[in-house]
């Protein structure tokens, strides 16, 4: 659509109704399922998301229940594998990346003044794809025994290797409903980030070079190249895993002369990126948060946006330090030990230009600037554990223990999920049109950041203590007992804490303030226009001449442009 | 007749009868000399490990630098520019864009620390990857299945499961260092001993290599490392480094061809363990018993466990793994025989007999 041609007057003809009320439940249904509107669809993926989360997360507590005590005959062997497998695809799959996605498809448009995604209809594809795949996922509990009467809900761990997938380790369809879930994800991924990158780069409003839009949007734009460099080997690995299963084709059946080292390289190429395209976007809600709540703009932003390309750049290169204990040469393992401490140098950069950011400031701490101070905090130590981590010696000891757990629970829970629910708070009064409760918040932080230190600090502990992970059980005398204990006690916390999230959402969504368009007094377009914005986001598409074209309107006397 | 005795006589009671009778099998699996089941990286007791264990504290005391200094900034800054009451919202704060010094400063710091950490890492995996084995190095073959190791000496002709036995090393006088090759009869495992050794995997297909230079004696605990499917908790392995005397006694041991126990309830034992598919799958040496789909149960009451570490082997714990092994291994792949109990007690005499 030709935004100088847009009529705001014209109105979509409504579709035929069902005799029914607006507001009544088949009439939301029909909404939901016909939409194309990228605000309702990003909802939807983030309301998904977090349906999803709340599953996978009541699996994870399951989990801490059995390990809270050595020899525990709470869940069965099989039981707590299949729980650690679906929490970690769903947690990967259907929680961080949607929700990802969600964030994305809400917010660029509006940040860069455009009516909508470029591929309205494709990014409807997407969402449903996604959804269905979730539900294909958790289906495999009813469907994966088959006529084999074998097997349920996969249990090969996330990221699979063969050849525990082969046909002969893994009967059943239960590896069958992972692949193919995990391969009809990939292709909703793929076409929302093609949709997110020809939006991003063809439907800017007048005036916003690339070099002006906010931090958010640049760095959704690295994602979205990386989820499309990534996902293909994903998919192809996956369809080469259905050819095994399948069609008799030997890839990874090693038993047939196939590679179970080949699997590892096709699965770690896209998940090593796949690290960087989950961490990125906590980057990218930090970028807008930290600045607007410290009052002062965002410290070296052209160094942040060389350092975010600099990042997923290094990033696919560095897949094979998840392989240190294979048994390459020692010239492969220097190679991605020194490709991966790379990586600390744009992030430490990162990190500096935040704390600059602040200096000299006057913080605000409301609910999102809380969750952004946990999460530079909580990413430092999970860099830091990175840095041990990409120490090929360090590593095989480390790797496989519960200090790669603790570590990567540091990087997804303290980095991503921290600012997830930092952009939650930030945004929702935007998307909603109310305040989200600050007394529920502060509640949800307290308990969440100390649940979450709790549960996840001592596993470090134990790793060093010779404790693997993925164990259903283990023997007491190992010294293990009290960090898994610990760890088991910082789940309640961190329960309770979800548990107020959710109030506070359902809370404040009824009784909330109303929230005006500019609660925050911020900088960015979304706060140009109403709470929660039309169908048609702006009645006239702004003009930009500086990368906060609310701080130019507010402060006519001191613009910004003037200094970039 | 005679079954209906034995059923009556079976179980506990039985056993422990036996125990009586062969006070030896328990002396034997004690000879593992000091326990060391706290894995701790931070204590190693061997070469590569302690090898690990230096580059580890120099990265620790750099990350804890590091940790300590940002910290200190955050805490700093978020303190010092708080927002001190609502006159601080009459006035925005300076607008400040960047600083092409302050931010060259904090790249090359890091760059700089990155490339000492490069430098120690290179150095550090050529040491331990490309360490030279002498030509007298204790050669040891580890075969990972599903959920157990298979343990053979290709130059001592012997095999054995689940614990390895190797010499000790002095500091200053003879090194006995141990080459261990490591394969996969089905899916990848782990090799991993934390104080002798970090891990490396065992990979169908591929022969992988490691090795270890003990200088304490002991029996060191170790684990499966790597997700291997239902039972991989319960695929632990143990290390008993020994004096090299008190090594070549078990190495004699174990070339010791196995007595035929002549009468009792161990001799119908031996007739049903060779009746029954126990030996399809079983191997002990220097007997008919050949097979190579479960552990060798050559000079079984040596050892200090049973099912891979799942328990203690003790006649108790073994005569309930003959019974079902599913009890106390859901899942393994020894299925329930469903013996007599007759067959039960005199398969775990026979068994009581390997020693």
């Amino acid at each position: 659509m030709n935004p100088d041609t847009f009529d705001p007057n014209f109105q979509i003809p409504a579709p035929e109704r069902i005799g029914e009320e607006r507001g009544s439940l088949t009439r939301i249904i029909q909404e939901l399922v016909f939409t194309v509107d990228h605000k309702k669809l990003g909802l939807m993926y983030i309301g998904s998301g977090l349906i999803f989360f709340v599953v996978a997360g009541i699996m994870a507590t399951l989990i801490r229940i059995q390990l809270a005590v050595p020899r525990n005959d709470f869940l069965e062997p099989d039981v707590f594998n299949r729980f650690f497998t679906m929490h970690g695809t769903a947690m990967v799959f259907l929680v961080g990346m949607p929700i990802i996605f969600g964030f994305a498809n809400y917010l660029v448009p509006l940040m860069i003044g455009a009516r909508d995604m470029a591929f309205p209809r494709l990014n409807a594809f997407g969402f449903w794809v996604f959804f269905f795949s979730g539900l294909l996922l958790y289906f495999s509990y009813l469907g994966a025994p088959g006529l084999y009467a074998a097997g349920s809900a996969p249990d090969v761990g996330w990221f699979a290797y063969s050849p525990l997938t082969a046909k002969a380790f893994s009967r059943g369809h239960s590896t069958d409903y992972w692949t193919l879930s995990l391969l009809m994800g990939g292709i909703g991924s793929i076409v929302t980030s093609i949709n997110i990158i020809v939006t991003i780069l063809c439907l800017r409003c007048k005036g916003m070079i690339l070099g002006r839009m906010p931090l958010f949007v640049w760095l959704i734009l690295v994602v979205a190249f990386l989820v499309i460099i990534a996902m293909p080997p994903l998919s192809a690995c996956q369809i080469m895993l259905i050819l095994d299963r399948f069609a008799g084709a030997k890839f990874f059946d090693t038993q047939a002369g196939g590679s179970a080292v080949l699997w590892q390289h096709f699965f770690w190429i896209f998940g090593h990126p796949e690290v960087y395209i989950l961490i990125l976007p906590g980057f990218a809600i930090a970028s807008e948060v930290i600045p607007v709540f410290s009052r002062k703009p965002i410290f070296g932003y052209p160094v942040m946006v060389a350092a975010s390309v600099m990042i997923a750049f290094i990033s696919l290169g560095v897949w094979a330090h998840h392989m240190f204990s294979v048994g390459m040469t020692s010239i492969g393992n220097t190679f991605f030990a020194i490709s991966t401490l790379l990586v600390a140098i744009p992030t430490g950069i990162k990190i500096f230009n935040w704390i600059g950011t602040m200096y000299g400031g006057k913080l605000r701490f409301e609910l999102p600037m809380l969750f952004c101070l946990a999460f530079l905090f909580q990413f430092l130590i999970a860099g830091l554990t990175g840095v041990m981590l990409a120490i090929a010696p360090f590593d095989w000891q480390l790797t496989d223990s519960y200090f790669v757990v603790a570590h990567f629970h540091y990087v997804l829970i303290g980095g991503l999920l921290f600012t997830i629910f930092a952009g939650i708070y930030y945004w929702y009064p935007k998307a909603l049109g109310r305040m989200p409760d600050f007394r529920l918040g502060l509640l949800h932080f307290i308990l969440f950041t100390v649940g979450f230190h709790i549960t996840f600090f001592p596993q470090h502990i134990a790793g060093f203590l010779g404790m693997p992970r993925r164990i259903y059980t283990y023997d007491t005398g190992r010294g293990w007992d009290i960090w898994n204990l610990i760890s088991s006690i910082g789940v309640i916390f961190q329960a309770a804490g979800i548990l107020f999230f959710v109030i506070n959402l359902i809370y404040s969504y009824v009784w909330g303030k109303k929230a005006g368009d500019d609660p925050w007094d911020a900088w960015s377009l979304e706060w140009a226009t109403t709470s929660p914005p039309p169908s048609y986001n702006f009645e006239t598409i702004p003009e930009v001449r500086s990368r906060r074209p609310l701080w130019d309107l507010k402060h006519p006397d001191d613009p910004d442009w003037k200094y970039e | 007749m005679l079954q209906g005795w034995s059923g009556w006589a079976s179980g506990p009671g039985a056993v422990l009868l036996l125990m009586a009778l062969v006070p030896h099998a328990f002396a034997q699996a004690v000879t593992g000399g000091e326990m060391r089941p706290i894995a701790d990286i931070f204590q190693p007791l061997s070469r590569p490990a302690e090898m690990i264990h230096e580059s580890a504290i120099l990265v620790l005391a750099i990350t804890a630098g590091i940790f300590i200094v940002v910290t200190a900034m955050l805490i700093f800054v978020v303190w010092k520019f708080r927002r001190k009451g609502a006159e601080d919202d009459l006035k925005e704060p300076p607008q400040i864009y960047g600083s092409t010094h302050i931010e060259l400063a904090w790249t090359v710091i890091p760059i700089l620390i990155t490339f000492v950490l490069i430098l120690v890492t290179s150095r550090t995996i050529g040491e331990i990857q490309n360490a030279k084995m002498p030509e007298d190095a204790l050669k040891v073959r580890l075969v990972g299945h599903q959920w157990w190791w298979e343990v053979h000496y290709p130059d001592l002709g012997i095999i054995t499961a689940n614990e390895i036995h190797v010499p000790v090393s002095s500091r200053d006088g003879k090194k006995r260092p141990t080459h261990i090759i490591l394969e996969s009869a089905d899916v990848i495992h782990s090799f991993w001993v934390p104080q002798l050794a970090g891990k490396t995997d065992l990979v169908p297909n591929r022969a992988n290599q490691t090795w270890i230079e003990p200088f304490a004696t002991g029996t060191f605990f170790g684990n499966c490392a790597e997700y291997c499917g239902t039972q991989h908790a319960n695929m632990l392995l143990r290390v008993i480094v020994q004096e090299p005397e008190d090594f070549e006694k078990w190495v004699a041991n174990m070339k010791q061809p196995p007595l035929t126990p002549e009468s009792g309830l161990a001799a119908q034992g031996h007739r049903d363990f060779y009746a029954n598919a126990c030996v399809s799958c079983h191997r002990v040496d220097g007997t008919v018993a050949e097979g190579v789909f479960g552990p060798d149960l050559t000079k079984l009451m040596t050892r200090q466990t049973i099912g891979a570490g799942v328990a203690d082997l003790t006649p108790k714990t073994l005569r309930a793994w003959v019974r079902d092994p599913q009890d106390l291994k859901t899942g393994c792949l020894m299925p329930d025989m469903k013996l007599l109990d007759s067959e039960v007690d005199s398969i775990t005499a026979y068994l009581l007999t390997l020693k």
